[in-house]
């Protein structure tokens, strides 16, 4: 029963990446759109190849019995040392396949994260080969210790730390990883032209279609409530009977932080921001992720309430303060919020030792994770320089790196093709 | 300062680590692991200064 229910949840995670690439392509220019869904639709090809051929080794499976180090007399597992290509996997009806299965499409949605972040001028084989090593090292890495059994899951074991380091749907895994992925290739890339003034103000750059925008947001919602529910069966131990209160607690983060960042908005600038609201909505459901199946869920309105509005103010810190060009906020949306999920979950675990063990792995986020995907986009954009020239980047890279534009039909935005 | 920066945030993560296993008094492994990612910050602090690009210089 629980193999059939958790089965029906991890077929319909597909729709939180269809609605990730939505809201990348709806928030960037009109001249990239059909480059957005493209390198989207790449990205999520190459994520499950490489995660297939290398990534299910590494990150392998808690019950797979991971090789362990004895460290301070204490077993610590650095690296699954599973079977490479899925070679062995039984099907039979167990976890282990659900779970290969289920992470074939969270390493693409992890993936898909950074994209928000380098839209309008990022080469599409740039992306791939950024893809491949983040899908490669970076995820599978990060997400054995958490879970494939892990010296992050083992804490609590080892060292009495509540029940070690929690995170049941993500926030860490995929949004805090793809988050700090997202900002090593913000930085990588620099601002697009036009986008900081000479006085360093930054010019507003509108998404081309907010209504992409929020059907997007509609579609991730769906996706990451059976998210929740896969992860939160495969991965914290759930049973059928917790599923009502795993879908309450992401609806109700996602709604609350929708609704802070609408009233954040309508306060400072007079009405509420249609697309910010929606990057409200998505750090909700990442922060809430963390959580979903430990939480009251008066507790997940709290936690999605501090989302909204954290968001807002941190897009605002990336763009004004610190001048980075993030046009889809994939720092402020998946890292930050993702960050605030995983020390809510210490906040109102409600187990002894619980908030120590997640600003353990945070501190593995920041000290390990980071370090590790920004030298690896570094030794690649000197190799191949990830930034399109600026004739690509004025036309437009539908036309420049697909011959064809997403809207042939229409010139929107014509203002843009005048050269600057 | 972003090398600096940089070399900070595994520094500060080797902090937690040793911690965790050198340290088994609760409270004195939690102020080191609070003090590792205070070094993490520091380290995360120097490392966005520097990416803030000088105001003439931006495109």
């Amino acid at each position: 029963m629980t193999a059939a229910v958790c089965g029906l949840f991890v077929a319909l995670v597909p729709l939180a990446c269809a609605g990730m690439a939505l809201i990348n392509a709806g928030l960037g220019r009109s001249r990239n759109a059909a480059h957005a869904m493209t390198a989207a639709m790449c990205v999520l090809g190459i994520a499950g190849l490489v995660y297939f051929v290398l990534g299910f080794g590494i990150q392998s499976h808690a019950s797979l019995s991971p090789p362990l180090t004895m460290v301070g007399g204490k077993p610590w597992s650095w690296i699954g040392g599973g079977p490479f290509f899925f070679r062995g996997l039984q099907f039979d009806g167990s976890a282990i396949p659900l779970a290969a299965w289920l992470q074939l499409s969270t390493v693409g949605l992890a993936a898909l994260i950074p994209l928000g972040s380098g839209g309008g001028r990022w080469r599409l084989g740039s992306i791939c080969a950024s893809s491949v090593l983040f899908s490669a090292v970076t995820y599978p890495l990060f997400a054995h210790w958490v879970w494939g059994g892990g010296w992050l899951a083992q804490l609590g074991v080892n060292y009495g730390l509540g029940r070690g380091f929690v995170d049941a749907g993500g926030s860490s895994v995929i949004q805090c990883t793809g988050g700090f992925s997202a900002l090593a290739v913000t930085w990588m890339l620099g601002p697009r032209r036009g986008k900081f003034g000479s006085d360093g103000m930054p010019a507003a750059i509108p998404g081309h279609n907010v209504l992409v925008v929020l059907f997007g947001c509609m579609l991730a919602v769906v996706g990451w409530v059976c998210l929740n529910e896969a992860g939160g069966i495969l991965y914290g131990g759930a049973t059928v009977a917790l599923v009502p209160l795993i879908a309450m607690n992401t609806l109700l983060t996602a709604g609350s932080a929708l609704l802070a960042a609408a009233g954040v908005t309508r306060f400072r600038f007079g009405k509420p921001d249609a697309s910010l609201s929606a990057n409200g909505c998505i750090a909700g459901l990442a922060a809430g992720s963390a959580s979903c199946l430990f939480v009251k869920p008066a507790e997940a309105v709290i936690i999605g309430l501090v989302a909204g509005v954290l968001v807002i103010y941190s897009i605002e810190l990336f763009e004004l303060r610190l001048g980075v060009d993030d046009p889809g906020g994939s720092v402020s949306v998946h890292a930050v919020a993702g960050l605030w999920g995983i020390l809510a979950m210490g906040l109102f675990g409600q187990s002894p030792g619980q908030l120590v063990a997640q600003i353990v792995g945070i501190a593995t986020l920041i000290g390990f994770v980071f370090p590790l995907t920004y030298g690896m986009n570094f030794v690649l954009n000197r190799v191949s320089p990830f930034r399109t020239d600026s004739e690509g980047e004025w036309q437009g890279l539908d036309l420049h790196e697909l011959g064809a534009g997403a809207y042939p039909e229409f010139v929107s935005q014509g203002e843009e093709f005048t050269p600057r | 300062m972003r090398l600096a920066g940089f070399l900070l945030l595994p520094a500060g993560w080797a902090l937690v680590i040793a911690a965790l296993i050198l340290l088994a008094v609760p409270a004195s492994r939690t102020a080191f692991v609070l003090a590792g990612l205070g070094v993490e910050l520091l380290g995360l602090v120097l490392l966005v200064l520097s990416y803030i690009p000088p105001r003439r210089d931006r495109p």
